[in-house]
Formats: structure tokens, C-alpha cells, sequence
């Protein structure tokens, strides 16, 4: 499936905005993600499996905050990160 | 993942890490005929990792050419980038230092940040430490690819009694800090705690034991406005463990190494092993300037020789320059006597110089340099009889670090 990645997290996929992975459920694609571009998703999601406070997920345009999400490959994984602060 | 590099000469540079970036300085020419005297004898780099918190970055002295860099951005969760080619091209860590994850029942500690990097000993190449928040060590035996957990001081069955909870007291954060081995026994080793004061091995990191007596304590919430914030050693409420201990900076001399100076929350403090009592050499200065500060800096050769830069403690604790005039003050005898040293620094300023931000070079005389929260780069080329500015307008500087490229 396809999953959209954040401006900040582009230095790990070549610079590359939309990139594949695969994965039955949020959680594995992540894992596949960072199968495929190392270190990613500890960028993402703490060594608890939580997701890191201002990492934001939208499954299939919907936002969700559970890794367990179950995911079909139609669907569009996309990745955004709150910007605050100075 | 890569990130853009910079080329360094061989010879000596400072490494500033800042809120921003991490950045250096590498002196314009090798070959002074004047002594350095301004901005424009050095070269500045461009920002190695724009936008990313560098909370610390050095480089490795059994190499010269390995650098390491704890970093983080406001969101992203934190990492450590490595350099094996003097900062030309960089990569992260593999495994960056994390916790277990927690088994039912056990609490569940998450690395907010990598604070602290110290080389290990010199028979033993590729070995780092690094403390993080919350309080925890980690080694790497591969520079910096891998990190592990020493279970003898994050899995003690005391951890929670002997660091500071997350949840409370200091504003970045609980850190550990000051990772200090011995260069004549790898197995012995000191770090410290803010809060939760000074522990020692001498077995590697298997046990600790705590080394805090004789320092004071801030017990802030204990006390009414306007009383002392100290527990002084010797009363009823002093304890040599927990949280109530805040060492900012400690300081191995490396040619004398039973030589420590300490930065104290409450004071400046000087210890010779094998005592274990540290006496408060901060006594001995100016009381209108007092010993309040978080830097502290020894001399390369000379271990009675060390330098301070203290910071406003009355009142609220601004903890900034006191009375607004900045100056950093030496010892040339163990802390008997000191001497204000503040030519060509500026009359009139009000910022803070963090625990990291005092480096010594390994120079005849030392160089001496300091970074400021105001992004300034203050430096002396004569063990601090006269400054100059190195830099300014950098973002706000977390560390200075004075090194030899190779």
C-alpha cells in the first residue's frame, strides 16, 4: 500500500514523499517501513510501541492513534508530524 | 539515513552543539604569528543537522576521527548520528540507546533523550557510554552503531530511590551526566546525576555506590521563600542518596585522575581520592558573586588549576551572570584562592552558560572556551587572562567541546 511520508522523515526515504509497504495491520507496515529505511519508525513510535506524542496517523482518511488498525492494500497510510514551537 | 557533512583540517576544532545544530570552529590558520583575538581568526562551519536538538557531540581522541552526536528534533523521538570520517558524512546509529519494553506489571521507561557521550578507556577502542533522560547508562561497543543497557545501575532494585522521577523537578528533564573513567582502570568509572549526585563502579557498571558526602543538597520545595535552599552535610534531613543531590558538571583530572572538581547545584566542591568527603572549595569566593554555576573546566596539565563561570543564585535562581557582569573565575591552587577573569568579556550581560558549555584544550597555554544560551562563543588562548568572541548569533548552545582532528 501506499504510505505518505512527512517532510521530517524524507531524509530516510531518499527524499521520496510516497513510498510502498506492506503489512496487514498499521503496525507492520511500519515494521516494513523500517525494514526498508532503518531507524524510521523509532522516530515514530517509542520502544513501548507507543506513538510518539506529536506522530499523527490517518488510515483511509481517517485519523487513528491504534497500531493494531487492521489495513486492506487499497488503502493510503499517511504519516503527519505537528510542528510547534520555536 | 545520510545527512550533508563538513570537511574538517586536521588540528584542533571546537564542536558546539546548539538547540539548532551542531556546528564547528577550526582556527583560520595553523600557524599564528598573533595571538587569536577575534571572530575572524576562526572558521565556522555550516549547521550539520539544521533544525535537530544537538544535545551533545564529540569526538573520539583514540581516533581522532570518530564524532558522535545525541540528537533529536522537537517531535521526532531522539537518536545518536555517528561520523567515522571526521564529520564528512554521517549516519545513524542502528540501534540508538532504548529501554526494555516493559513486561506487565513493570513500569514503562522511554528514552526522551540521549544528554550525555564519553569515550570510553583508551585500551578500549569503539566503546562509548552515554546518559540519557530519564537517568539511565547505556555502552556501545561498535562507536556508536549499537547501544546496550548497563543493568547494574538502570535495573537496580534501587533505581527508583537512587534518580529523580520523570514526572518532577528539573525542567529539561532528570539527566545523567558527567561519565567519567578512570584512564588507569577501565572498570572504575563516576557519573552524575541531576538530580541524584555522584555514583562510582569499579567494576564496570556491575555495582555503584553513591559518593556524596560532604555536598550539600537543595531541597527547594522544603523550604519558605527567602531561607536557604540548602541541606548542608551533617544535618538531620541530609541523606547521601536521592534526588535531593544536583551535581551539574564533575571533572576528572586526566593526569591526576584522584583529582574531581564538581559543579554542585549548591556549590563548588573539590575531591582527592581515596577521601570521599568533598570539601567546598566555592567557599572561597567572592560572597557577592557566590558559587553558584553549572560549568566547570581543568586544566590539561595542572590539576590544581580549574575554571568556573558562576551564575546568579539569589533570590529566584535566574542563574544568570550575577549583578549582569559575566566573568569567569579560575583556582591555580586546588580552590584556595580565586581570581576573576573577565578582560574583554562584556560589562553588562545576562546569560547562562550550561553545564556543557565550558571546554579546555589540550594547548600550551590551555584555550579556554565557553558557549552562551545568547548563541555566543567566548574563548581565551591564555588560560583565561583575556577573551575574545569567537562567534555570535549561533542558536542557543547546549555544548563546547575542544578537540584534535586527525
Amino acid at each position: 500500500m501506499k504510505v505518505l511520508i512527512p517532510q521530517p522523515l524524507l531524509s530516510y526515504t531518499d527524499h521520496r514523499d510516497r513510498v510502498n509497504a506492506e503489512g496487514a495491520t498499521l503496525d507492520e507496515v511500519l515494521y516494513d517501513l523500517d525494514r526498508q529505511y532503518p531507524g524510521i519508525r523509532f522516530r515514530m513510535i517509542n520502544e513501548q510501541d507507543e506513538m510518539r506524542p506529536h506522530i499523527v496517523f490517518f488510515v483511509a482518511g481517517e485519523k487513528t492513534r491504534n497500531l493494531a488498525e487492521p489495513l486492506t492494500d487499497s488503502e493510503e497510510v499517511v504519516i503527519m508530524q505537528a510542528l510547534s514551537g520555536g | 539515513m545520510s545527512n550533508l557533512g563538513v570537511t574538517l583540517d586536521t588540528g584542533p576544532a571546537l564542536v558546539v552543539s546548539t538547540r539548532k545544530g551542531l556546528f564547528f570552529l577550526q582556527p583560520k590558520s595553523r600557524k599564528h604569528t598573533a595571538p587569536m583575538q577575534g571572530s575572524s581568526d576562526w572558521q565556522l562551519s555550516n549547521p550539520v543537522f539544521l533544525g535537530h536538538i544537538i544535545n551533545h557531540a564529540l569526538l573520539d581522541p583514540r581516533d581522532g576521527r570518530t564524532l558522535l552526536a545525541a540528537a533529536r528534533t522537537g517531535h521526532l523521538g531522539p537518536t545518536v548520528f555517528r561520523s567515522l570520517d571526521a564529520g564528512n558524512s554521517w549516519q545513524e546509529a542502528d540501534r540508538p540507546p532504548a529501554f526494555d519494553k516493559a513486561q506487565p506489571g513493570e513500569k514503562a521507561r522511554v528514552v526522551s533523550h540521549t544528554f550525555w557521550l564519553s569515550p570510553g578507556h583508551a585500551s578500549e577502542p569503539g566503546v562509548w557510554y552515554a546518559g540519557s533522560s530519564p537517568q539511565a547508562l547505556w555502552v556501545s561497543e561498535d562507536s556508536g552503531a549499537t547501544w546496550g543497557s548497563v543493568r547494574g545501575f538502570n535495573d537496580h532494585p534501587e533505581y527508583e530511590a537512587r534518580t529523580e522521577d520523570p514526572q518532577a523537578g528539573t525542567p529539561d528533564g532528570p539527566i545523567m551526566h558527567s561519565i567519567l573513567i578512570d584512564p588507569r582502570d577501565s572498570r572504575h568509572m563516576y557519573l552524575g546525576l541531576s538530580g541524584g549526585g555522584i555514583y562510582e563502579t569499579l567494576d564496570k557498571g556491575e555495582t555503584w555506590n553513591p559518593l556524596n558526602q560532604g555536598m550539600a543538597s537543595p531541597i527547594a520545595e522544603a523550604v519558605a521563600p527567602g531561607e536557604s535552599m540548602e541541606t548542608p552535610h551533617g544535618s538531620i534531613a541530609w541523606q547521601e542518596t536521592g534526588p535531593q543531590h544536583d551535581p551539574h558538571c564533575v571533572q576528572m583530572h586526566q593526569q591526576n585522575p584522584d583529582v574531581l572538581y564538581q559543579q554542585n547545584h549548591c556549590g563548588i566542591y573539590r575531591l582527592e581520592r581515596p577521601n570521599t568527603t568533598w570539601e567546598r572549595i566555592g567557599n572561597n569566593m567572592p560572597t557577592d558573586v557566590g558559587d553558584i554555576g553549572f560549568v566547570m573546566g581543568v586544566h590539561p596539565r595542572d590539576s590544581d588549576t580549574c575554571w568556573v563561570f558562576p551564575m546568579d543564585g539569589t533570590d529566584v535562581w535566574p542563574r544568570t551572570c550575577p549583578g549582569g557582569k559575566p566573568a569567569v573565575f579560575s583556582t591555580r591552587d586546588g580552590g584556595n584562592t580565586w581570581a576573576r577573569q573577565n578582560r574583554g568579556l562584556p560589562e553588562r550581560a545576562w546569560f547562562t552558560v550550561k553545564r556543557q558549555c565550558m571546554a579546555v584544550s589540550s594547548a600550551d597555554p590551555a584555550g579556554v572556551y565557553f558557549g552562551t544560551t545568547c548563541g555566543e562563543l567566548w574563548g581565551s588562548e591564555n588560560e583565561g587572562d583575556s577573551w575574545y568572541c569567537l562567534a555570535a548569533h549561533l542558536p542557543e548552545i547546549y555544548a563546547v567541546e575542544a578537540v584534535e582532528i586527525q
